[in-house]
């Protein structure tokens, strides 16, 4: 069972996130994953990816998908709901509570630049994401599968259009066919 | 009572099929919203979703919980929010559980560890369309310094990228808006 010190861990760290997440879930992506792995050790690098590659196969948010697996893992059902009441309700509060002062500014360049700013610095975190992914990869499925991997996510994502759980349910196939042909 | 059953329907459904992020769950959220109950119309949707990108936080809860609260108040917002997030979170936390139990098997590990690299790639494109919308909004070369400045300090000191966007919004926010001189001579 969690203390009580940790649940306001976690509510800091879902709230901080979330409240810093400009340019929606995929944004606090980087975010959460500093704050899980890095300050507070709740999941390895590897349990991280794992969540994500799992969230990313199910359908919903996935801010709240991250905040919801997480909080399980720091305090069963309890720590789910701490970390999603922490990743939703401020900036829904915020929404309700702002939304006719924003609509009277929402062409004021101030406004309008908030999201646009905080871009460039997402993109890197993402791209560092992204580069510990595919180390992670590496290390764990060899060169050629991850290349394949790589390549036919980019053909399918990008030239194709294929849906994302489409993808996702043919690197299951793929991965599960190499699986069991390592049993024999 | 009618109407928290509506919200229910609405945005479970919006949930359980928005497969693949934020961006996919926005139509069937307005299909829901706006074709099938008329809260809200098409063009105030548009209007719902300009201001929820100027605010922080996930955008699918916010829009959920707004339309709710316009629906039936708080309850209306509680019930709207938990249609949307908790039918995923659960399903995610079984998903978790089951994967610790099986993992070691070498058909499973084969499958998580194939998605991994999915998720890169994912996460490739996703951060190249970031680069490219930011580099529509302003300069190019802006963008490309403000990458390199980013990832040198987070490279050299370990900066906390919280801290990061903290500033920049703080920037965002004080930095002088651009008098309308461009207007007033004319240049479009």
């Amino acid at each position: 069972m969690a203390t009580l010190i940790e649940y306001l861990e976690l509510f800091w760290a879902f709230f901080t996130t979330n409240i810093l997440g400009y340019g929606g879930g995929p944004a606090t992506i980087p975010l959460v994953q500093h704050e899980v792995v890095e300050v507070y050790g709740w999941m390895t690098e590897y349990q991280f990816i794992e969540m994500l590659a799992a969230g990313n196969a199910l359908p919903g948010p996935i801010a709240t998908k991250m905040a919801g697996s997480v909080g399980f893992i720091v305090g069963n059902w309890l720590g789910v709901a701490v970390a999603l009441v922490a990743a939703v309700v401020p900036s829904l509060i915020l929404k309700i509570l702002l939304m006719n002062f924003l609509l009277k500014h929402k062409d004021s360049p101030r406004v309008k630049r908030l999201s646009t700013y905080v871009k460039p610095t997402i993109a890197v975190l993402l791209g560092m994401i992204m580069i510990q992914n595919v180390t992670i990869s590496f290390s764990n499925l060899g060169l050629i599968h991850t290349v394949i991997l790589l390549a036919g996510s980019f053909y399918f994502l990008e030239k194709r259009k294929t849906h994302p759980s489409l993808v996702i349910g043919m690197a299951l196939v793929y991965g599960g066919i190499v699986g069991a042909v390592s049993l024999f | 009572m009618r109407k928290y059953k509506d919200v229910t329907m609405a945005f479970l459904r919006a949930g359980v099929l928005g497969f693949g992020g934020g961006a996919v769950c926005l139509p069937l959220i307005q299909r829901e919203a706006v074709n099938t109950y008329g809260w809200i119309t098409d063009d105030e949707f548009g209007e719902l979703v300009a201001i929820s990108n100027t605010l922080p936080g996930p955008i699918n809860t916010k829009l959920a919980g707004y339309i709710g609260y316009r629906v039936a108040g708080v309850v209306g917002a509680t019930i709207a929010v938990c249609a949307t997030i908790v039918p995923s979170v659960v399903m995610l936390v079984f998903l978790l559980e089951v994967l610790a139990n099986v993992r070691e098997h070498p058909i499973v590990a084969g499958m998580t560890g194939a998605i991994v690299p999915v998720v890169g790639m994912m996460m490739a494109l996703m951060t190249w369309q970031i680069l490219t919308s930011a580099a529509k909004e302003i300069k190019g070369v802006l963008v490309g310094v403000n990458v390199a400045v980013v990832a040198f300090l987070i490279a050299m000191f370990d900066l906390h990228p919280a801290i990061i966007v903290a500033s920049t919004i703080v920037f965002a926010l004080l930095k002088p808006e651009p008098k309308q001189k461009t207007l007033k001579e004319g240049v479009d």
